[in-house]
């Protein structure tokens, strides 16, 4: 029997094990921060136990799925999240998020003189050095980018 | 081939370029000609001023047989029409053969190089790399001191922002040189520097007391305390004059010490220093030439 602290969902996406603190971030990288695209029910644990290991958030969005794009910034503030698509009351698809090697536009730098940060036809490009906890460098300026979450693009 | 950070290099590359560089020697000189370059143009573009990266590239160039052009007066080009670094690139790289590039961003030589099909040199980037001042160092200390091994290298000064003392840092670890870090400790070097070196299997020791490391050591690496790093006046003025390295300091040291200093100095050495044996910063710049032989003869070929 599970046991539900919030109503159950027929269809929609559950975004569990993420770090904790990091709900609201991920409610901002899905456009659901100030109610913005919401046009359905979004419901958010925060700092619940884990059955894997100590506490974590979740996010739950009723009649939607996420686009790869909002998944792989997800991946960059929580690395252990995962992905629960669920259809007709079950778990239907379940994925973990991945991290990849190279992080290409999805951030800024974080050191306001980079070359990235003035009118320059490039994207901010980072190599992944630790994937868990995050350590992103930027391949222009070689600055390790500080607060990820604070500078998704 | 590009050269936007001394990492780019591997150590093999780096003894080459040493070896190189010895070789450049009489020719850096006038006292042999060569014409290894010629028919190559040079583009430098210098977005900030700099008197010595400048005119030993420029220098360097001309010794080798090849010429060079520049962007003018930054005010009459097109820079300051706000075109972008971008597209300055792609301009620049159709009328030249390499590019030597100095700007105030982090980043701005990397992001050159990805926009240029011609190699390019970085020739400081901001607060970020500057491999050819590495390189010339590196020379300076191999050529003198003929092993880094065991070598008792101090570095003394601005090693938060001084640009230089971060690469050359690892650099030398990386050749087994033992290090000293006086600094104030608003101005101690990074972090992520020490980790650096310390994951390359160095020790570096951490102090703000200079006369204490002086009689072990074998290089003295003096660097300038820059005054627009520090928000007030008083701040400046309590560090500047923190380090002097003049003859009274230096009779503590061994006789083989040598000081070097990428210049421009202000008062951080004593002029009465020019005329000891110490004395090696005039040589370190000269020095400048040969290096950047090397790295243009090794990037556009050519024979000797
Ligand atoms: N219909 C539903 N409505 C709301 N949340 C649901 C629904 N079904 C499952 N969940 C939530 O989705 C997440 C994944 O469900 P699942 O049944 O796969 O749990 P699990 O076996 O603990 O998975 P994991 O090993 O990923 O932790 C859990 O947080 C669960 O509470
Ligand atoms: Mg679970
Ligand atoms: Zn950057």
């Amino acid at each position: 029997m599970k046991e539900f602290k919030v109503t159950p969902i027929r269809n929609g996406t559950v975004i569990d094990h993420i770090e904790c603190g990091m709900a609201l971030k991920v409610l901002r990288i899905i456009g659901m921060a100030d109610g913005g695209k919401a046009q359905s029910p979004v419901s958010v644990l925060m700092h619940v136990p884990s059955k894997k290991e100590g506490w974590k958030d979740v996010v739950k969005v009723e009649d939607r799925e996420l686009d790869p794009r909002e998944v792989d910034k997800i991946a960059l503030i929580a690395p252990k999240a995962t992905i629960n698509i669920i259809r007709d009351f079950n778990v239907a698809e379940k994925y973990n998020v991945k991290m990849p090697e190279r992080v290409v536009g999805k951030a800024r730098c974080s050191n306001p003189n980079c070359i990235t940060n003035q009118n320059e036809p490039v994207e901010p490009e980072f190599v992944v050095e630790s994937k868990n906890p995050p350590v992103l460098r930027c391949v222009y300026c070689d600055r390790q980018l500080d607060d990820i979450a604070g500078n998704l693009l | 081939m590009d050269i936007v950070s001394i990492r780019d290099l591997s150590r093999e590359q780096i003894e080459e370029v040493m070896e190189r560089s010895e070789r450049m020697i009489p020719y850096a000189r006038g006292e042999k000609a060569s014409k290894a370059l010629d028919g190559k143009i040079l583009a430098t573009l210098f977005f900030e001023p700099s008197t010595r990266t400048r005119m030993s590239f420029e220098s360097a160039m001309m010794r080798l047989g090849g010429r060079i052009t520049d962007l003018g007066v930054p005010s009459m080009s097109s820079i300051s029409k706000g075109e972008s670094l971008a597209d300055t690139i792609r301009m620049v790289e159709v009328y030249s053969d390499i590019i030597v590039i100095r700007h105030p961003r982090e980043g701005a030589a990397r992001l050159a190089a990805r926009f240029s099909s011609k190699p390019v040199i970085n020739a400081g980037d901001g607060a970020g790399q500057h491999p050819t001042q590495t390189l010339l160092d590196l020379f300076t200390i191999k050529r003198i001191k003929k092993d880094f091994n065991k070598l008792n290298v101090v570095m003394v000064g601005d090693l938060k922002y001084g640009r230089t003392v971060h690469s050359l840092a690892e650099a030398l670890s990386s050749f087994g040189v033992e290090l000293t870090f006086v600094a104030p400790a608003a101005l101690q070097m990074p972090k992520e520097t020490v980790r650096q070196v310390e994951r390359m299997g160095g020790r570096p020791k951490l102090t703000n007391r200079l006369e204490e490391t002086i009689a072990d050591a074998d290089v003295l690496y003096v660097t300038r305390i820059q005054k627009e790093r520090f928000p007030d006046l008083a701040e400046y003025q309590k560090v500047a004059g923190m380090y002097r390295v003049d003859r009274r300091l230096l009779r503590e040291a061994k006789s083989d010490l040598i000081v070097l200093h990428p210049l421009p100095r202000v008062d951080e050495i004593d002029p009465e220093v020019d005329g000891t044996p110490h004395a090696k910063y005039f040589e370190q710049a000269f020095n400048g030439v040969p290096v950047r032989m090397a790295l243009l003869n090794l990037v556009l070929g050519g024979e000797l």
